[in-house]
């Protein structure tokens, strides 16, 4: 049996924008999740290890949360293992954003102060959520998200305005990242639905104080951002990169391998 | 096993002539007595410096063991098997690598810096578990380490809750706690794998045979009847061969019970001694690994190397960032 056929038998995609949303939440979750437990063991400080599988513990296990509450919706697997685990690469509906590789601890920083800080405006807007499951999850994880802004920060402020080495990465983790931020604030068609069904309220009208919130830090770093970018977009319509699919290799090769299993 | 005197006899009479020291015998005795009586030692106190040096020896290579043991366990954090599994084994290699700052935090006490015993290790200097130089190539793995591995910690540990030493003992409450989480969690592991399909049977079982020597000879030689220095000083409780008997026979039945077999054709219930007999411990590997770093020790060390490498700059810019901080404040409070 080949991979596809594997998975088209062990998994469904929603056919509600409400679930396709979560979905792209619980993938955005779990996708860095498993990029940063890609450094336990190699982080570059005893400490910094401690703290980054932390946060992909934080991260995996709002994306179980967020798994089973499409599962409770939409029945599309016969349970979250299968759902995070089991489809093809396309099916994948998280930003492209969380799939960057851990180039070095500035693009780990980078990368995850980008994405925490717009996190917390886009749980905050779940806490008016007409699902209450939902809302009480946005609730639970805005607690982490406040501590990773919190870290995320203050090594952006140590790296950016550190040595003229930690500064160089920086401006090459920022320039390369900052491509990837306009993909999180994206009012698509799915984005628009669920605010209209009021799933989620209307995150997107915070870009500009994100983005003055970002760049604040980033001068406080000595760091600037990049203009005229061009963005890089797609991930939340299953249109991934290249990075992604080593990700799943790893993360799917036991569900593929042994189906339907205990474990 | 982590704690484990892993030097060679050469290595070990090299250290004992360097500290042959001017403490004189009316010193020597009257810690001996403090000992005999109970007494916990302080890092305040005054001590030999034989029992300073055998601590920091002790309680670093304990350190390293739980730095470098993440490695093995961190194999399959990206392809464990379930959302459940994966943050389970991300909690226990957090909870390991809790215990290595904790125990480098008790050695410090003593006297020397983290830094310094880290260089020992990435040197090659310092040693770490045996265990861990062992690989982990299936899933299973993380079921029998967490079972075998750290029950055979544990069972080393427990006494260390009484170590003489202070800040070791009181540190040592607290990991055992956690690892008798990990034992139990390892075992449910391998549990669930052996009541599984024939598939993951096969998989418990060909872990069990490639873990449960290894996990043997965490306990060191055998020294049985030796009366050490380290228990003298109350540093080691029990004999090697003691508490590797222990562990025999509280696994051998955990075993029978998932229908899985212990790979030693010579194990036997002895009505006598009220204790299982098992076969050989192949001696020469153990050594093997000690000097040659086994299957996977030269890659362990090399992962770390790279980590601590990886990491100059980071601890670079902090360190500058820092210094920058100040200057600011300085330069505030001044006006």
């Amino acid at each position: 049996m080949s991979k596809s056929e594997t998975s088209q038998a062990l998994c469904a995609m929603p056919t509600s924008d409400e679930m396709t949303y979560v979905l792209r939440l619980a993938d955005n979750a779990m996708i860095l999740g498993q990029r940063l437990a890609e450094m336990c063991g190699h982080a570059p400080e005893m400490e910094l290890d401690i703290a980054l599988t932390n946060f992909s513990l934080d991260l995996i296990g709002q994306a179980a949360l967020l798994y089973d509450c499409v599962l409770a919706r939409e029945n599309l697997a016969p349970n979250s293992d299968v759902l995070a685990m089991t489809r093809e690469q396309s099916q994948y509906l998280s930003c492209l954003l969380v799939a960057q590789p851990n180039v070095d601890f500035a693009h780990i920083i980078v990368r995850h102060y980008m994405f925490v800080t717009f996190q917390k405006r886009q749980y905050e807007a779940l806490l008016s959520s007409k699902d209450k499951q939902l809302a009480a999850i946005a609730e639970k994880a805005l607690k982490e998200i406040a501590y990773q802004i919190r870290f995320s920060k203050a090594w952006v402020l140590r790296l950016g305005d550190g040595t003229d080495e930690s500064h160089e990465r920086m401006v090459e983790a920022v320039d390369c990242l900052w491509r990837y931020s306009g993909e999180l604030f994206d009012k698509d068609d799915v984005l628009c639905s669920v605010i209209g069904s009021g799933l989620t309220a209307d995150f997107t009208n915070g870009y500009q104080n994100w983005q003055d919130e970002v760049s604040d830090v980033f001068a406080e770093a000595t760091l600037n951002i990049p203009s005229d970018t061009h963005m890089l977009m797609g991930g939340y319509l299953g249109k991934q990169e290249d990075h992604l699919g080593h990700i799943l290799v790893d993360m799917q090769y036991m569900q593929l391998k042994y189906p339907n299993l205990e474990w | 096993m982590y704690s484990t005197d892993l030097r060679t006899d050469a290595e070990k009479k090299s250290a004992g002539e360097a500290l042959r020291s001017v403490e004189d015998a009316a010193f020597l005795a009257a810690f001996q007595k403090r000992i005999d009586d109970g007494a916990i030692i302080e890092p305040k106190d005054d001590m030999p410096e034989k029992y300073r040096k055998t601590l920091t020896r002790q309680i670093s290579q304990h350190a390293h063991s739980e730095i470098i043991g993440m490695l093995p366990e961190g194999n399959w954090v990206t392809r464990a098997p379930s959302l459940k599994r994966k943050m389970i084994l991300l909690a226990k290699i957090q909870d390991e690598a809790g215990h290595g700052l904790y125990l480098y935090s008790a050695a410090e006490t003593l006297g020397t810096k983290r830094d310094d015993m880290v260089a020992d290790l990435l040197s090659g200097k310092a040693k770490y578990s045996t265990i861990f130089t062992y690989p982990t190539p299936s899933w299973a793995d993380m079921g029998t380490v967490g079972w075998l591995v750290d029950g055979a910690a544990i069972t080393n540990q427990i006494p260390l809750c009484r170590c003489s030493y202070g800040p070791y003992a009181r540190a040592m409450v607290r990991v055992c706690k956690e690892e008798s989480f990990h034992q139990r969690q390892g075992y449910e592991v391998v549990t669930v794998l052996a009541r599984g399909t024939a598939e993951q049977k096969k998989m418990a079982q060909e872990s069990l045979d490639r873990i449960w020597w290894p996990s043997l000879m965490m306990f060191g030689p055998s020294d049985a009847g030796q009366v050490s220095q380290n228990m003298k000083w109350k540093i080691k409780r029990h004999s090697n061969d003691e508490l590797r008997q222990r562990f025999i026979d509280a696994t051998v039945p955990q075993a029978e019970i998932l229908g899985l077999k212990i790979p030693d054709p010579d194990l036997k219930w002895n009505e006598e001694r009220g204790s299982y007999d098992i076969g050989e411990i192949n001696w020469d590997e153990f050594w093997g690994v000690i000097k040659g770093g086994g299957t996977c020790g030269k890659m362990r060390i090399r992962d770390r190397k790279t980590a601590h490498k990886d990491g100059e700059w980071v601890r670079a810019a902090a360190a500058a960032y820092a210094e920058k901080q100040e200057r600011k404040h300085s330069a505030i409070a001044a006006e």
